[in-house]
């Protein structure tokens, strides 16, 4: 019996979770598609083409760049499509397909390969693209097509923020990038994550939270306003619940979302551009190793330290 | 009913329905038995027979070598084929005569309200007793309480958190008396006041059974659990039962606990009502075998036979598991005899243990931080262990891990996370050593 039988010998646990980091990747796209769906219901063929030009850009990127590199090409892991469809839905409508495609291409080369590729990068690598755009096209990344609405600017641009009504704002039914307008939208997909156990929910509520606190007693238009308007909701629960470049330990979690909304309300309140939620979580972004070596949870048995 | 657990953990698919409605059976005596002479933690023990001896069932056989060790005996009447080296350590091979002529030393030690602390433990001692939960630490020496330390409490631990096996759960059901006996007597030999029994709620049936037999006794009581891996961790089932940590780097005694298993208590019972050392075990076959079930065999009857007894393969074999499937040990020889340790004998079939996916790269996702049960971060471990950085391990509390591997179950990139946590405490451990 025993000559003939070969048995494999290896370390347990013998048994795996069924999940994997594709997964992951492919649910995070799952959770985006009524936030995708929506940015094309209201935006048409221009979101569409957008949709479709970064998140092809993103995967072909990933794919050439590995190939170069001679290492193992990895875009079935879902991860590169992501990005590709997040920086997207953060982009105005009316942007040329170009500069989105370049968009596209920076967001994986100097967001994520350059670092050694998925889970070694430090920066959202969707916003990394985002930023470059800003810095790189600023007219043409801060001009926005309406939906049958009368002001001229995004919700943030407006000078009179209570002109703007919070259904509109809710279901999307403003300017603004394709993917930010409708708060429905996201979360529902925000939700799908957390039922999933793919984001931790402090990370939201604590960013959320801490925006909402704050605009309270500072800035114009109040917490709900400033809660739904812009991308912050989608930076809660797509952006900085990015896996890899948010914090790992609990308390960190709390640290980051709690760090991003302090950040945000003094970039939208004190600062001259409507651009809290990239500039938040990208600077948060980079306090990560130093977040999760000092929330080191107290391990089991480790004696209380006094006080 | 009130369920008490610990923090974190996992929940792997428990597949205990396999075998938990099935009363034990006794495996067929094998031809042949092969004893080894370590089948506990500690020194192995010195054989006491040579080739050609003519051996009783019960006889001590290997004496065992200072402190932490324990004797072995005859698990059948017969000849002694050789004493050779068998896997690397040295075993007793005994042609079996069938006809199970028992040991003169073999009696009844008399009622348990006569015997003292110090006879008990001199029975559990030479009965051989070691944990039957899979570790094999010897029980006299844990029931043997160093000079300042109190005991006050013993817990059985019915948890058996593993997957797949259901040999806690099946002895408990069918022999709740025993458990119970062995149980005080535990209490007896440490002076404990209090015992507890604690069993997770997937199996109601053991816990009305044990609820039933401690009807009289008012010192012990019954504690349902979560079901959830590792429970029965020794550390987590004292944190689940009286909310205490035992410290890190600490025992369960520093908190005044003495943790044993449900089949331990039972050899205890059978040691002292019948005298008979711990010659046979209960196991669980199951997996891709053709009739999963509970067996009572011989120590030292050889796994193929264990296998065969329950069906053989179903389909081929890809991996045959001493234990449970989390911390159980993949088996390269079917030759192999089943001892003391053995709690299950699991059969992954080939499509089961397939080629696991290579390793990715670690996408930071926490999980394995939300699993530990002794709250690391293992991602950080992997990670420092990896660079070489082996001091900085002690601040991440590398030693406090109880090698359940949660982390690496729950790892969605496949990174092997305990066996990197493996090195990574040999690497401290050999650092210190230089430092020293």
């Amino acid at each position: 019996m025993s000559d003939r039988t070969r048995l494999t010998v290896s370390p347990g646990p013998h048994v795996r979770s069924k999940e994997s980091t594709s997964s992951i990747m492919f649910n995070v796209v799952l959770a985006l598609l009524p936030t995708t769906l929506t940015a094309i219901y209201y935006f048409g063929s221009s979101a569409l083409m957008l949709i479709i030009a970064c998140s092809i850009t993103a995967v072909a990127t990933e794919a050439l760049f590995q190939k170069l590199r001679g290492v193992p090409v990895t875009i079935s892991d879902f991860s590169a499509l992501v990005t590709g469809l997040l920086l997207a839905l953060t982009l105005p409508p009316e942007l040329p397909i170009w500069m989105a495609i370049v968009g596209s291409i920076i967001a994986v080369v100097l967001g994520k390969q350059v670092f050694g590729g998925l889970g070694y990068n430090f920066f959202n690598p969707a916003l990394v693209g985002r930023a470059f755009l800003l810095a790189s096209f600023p007219v043409a990344m801060t001009t926005w097509k309406m939906i049958d609405v009368t002001s001229s600017a995004t919700p943030l641009g407006t000078e009179n923020p209570a002109g703007i009504a919070i259904k509109d704002l809710f279901l999307g039914r403003v300017g603004g990038s394709l993917g930010e307008t409708s708060a429905a939208a996201i979360i529902l997909g925000g939700l799908y994550l957390l039922y999933k156990g793919y984001i931790d929910w402090r990370v939201p509520v604590g960013y959320l939270g801490t925006v909402g606190l704050l605009t309270t007693f500072v800035g114009k238009g109040g917490p709900i306003f400033h809660i739904l308007a812009g991308g912050l909701m989608l930076g809660a629960f797509f952006m900085a619940t990015d896996m890899v470049t948010t914090p790992v330990t609990k308390k960190g979690r709390w640290i980051f979302g709690i760090g991003c909304g302090v950040l945000l309300v003094i970039i939208r309140v004190y600062g001259g551009l409507p651009e809290g939620v990239l500039y938040s979580i990208l600077l948060m972004n980079m306090f990560v190793p130093i977040i999760d070596k000092y929330t080191l949870p107290r391990a089991f048995g480790e004696v209380k330290i006094n006080g | 009913m009130k369920v008490r657990t610990f923090e974190q953990g996992i929940h792997p698919k428990y597949n205990k329905e396999l075998t938990e409605g099935k009363a034990f059976k006794f495996a067929s005596q094998p031809e042949e038995v092969i004893i080894p002479l370590q089948q506990h933690i500690g020194a192995p023990a010195k054989p006491l027979v040579k080739k050609g001896d003519i051996v009783n069932l019960g006889q001590k056989i290997g004496q065992a070598t200072g402190f932490v060790s324990a004797d072995i005996h005859a698990s059948v009447s017969g000849k002694v084929l050789a004493v050779e080296k068998v896997n690397g350590s040295l075993a007793v091979r005994i042609k079996n005569d069938f006809e199970d002529r028992k040991d003169e030393t073999i009696k009844a030690k008399g009622d348990l309200k006569d015997l003292s602390a110090e006879e008990l433990k001199d029975i559990v001692k030479e009965a051989g007793i070691v944990g039957l939960g899979g570790a094999t630490f010897p029980t006299h020496v844990k029931v043997s309480i160093p000079e300042g330390k109190k005991v006050d409490k013993v817990i059985l631990n019915g948890a058996e958190c593993e997957p797949y096996l259901t040999v806690d759960h099946r002895t408990m059901v069918e022999q709740a008396d025993k458990v119970i006996y062995g149980l005080k007597a535990l209490m007896k030999m440490v002076d404990a006041k209090k015992g507890y029994i604690g069993i997770e709620v997937n199996k109601p049936d053991a816990i009305e059974s044990m609820q039933q037999a401690i009807k009289a006794e008012d010192m012990i009581s019954v504690v349902p659990l979560e079901v959830k891996y590792p429970q029965g961790g020794e550390k987590q089932l004292i944190k689940a039962i009286l909310d205490k940590e035992v410290p890190s780097g600490g025992l369960p005694l520093d908190v005044g606990v003495v943790v044993n298993n449900i089949g331990t208590a039972v050899a205890i019972t059978d040691a002292i009502q019948t005298g008979m050392p711990l010659i046979e075990r209960t196991v669980t076959v199951t997996g891709a075998v053709n009739e999963p079930q509970n067996l009572i065999f011989r120590i030292g009857t050889p796994l193929s036979q264990l296998i065969e007894e329950s069906g053989g393969f179903v389909g081929t074999p890809g991996k045959v598991i001493f234990g449970g499937p989390m911390m159980g040990q993949a088996q390269s020889d079917l030759d192999r005899p089943a001892t003391k340790g053995t709690s299950g004998i699991l059969v992954l079939s080939k499509d089961e243990v397939g080629a696991y996916p290579q390793a990715g790269p670690c996408i930071r996702c926490a999980r394995c931080v939300d699993a530990c049960p002794a709250k690391l971060v293992p991602t950080a471990l992997v990670n420092l262990t990896k660079a070489d950085m082996n001091l900085k391990l002690q601040d991440y509390h590398v030693f406090d891990c109880i090698e359940c591997g949660s982390c690496t179950y729950v790892c969605p990139a496949n990174i092997e996370v305990l066996q990197w946590v493996k090195l990574g405490k040999e690497n401290l451990q050999a650092e210190l050593r230089k430092s020293e």
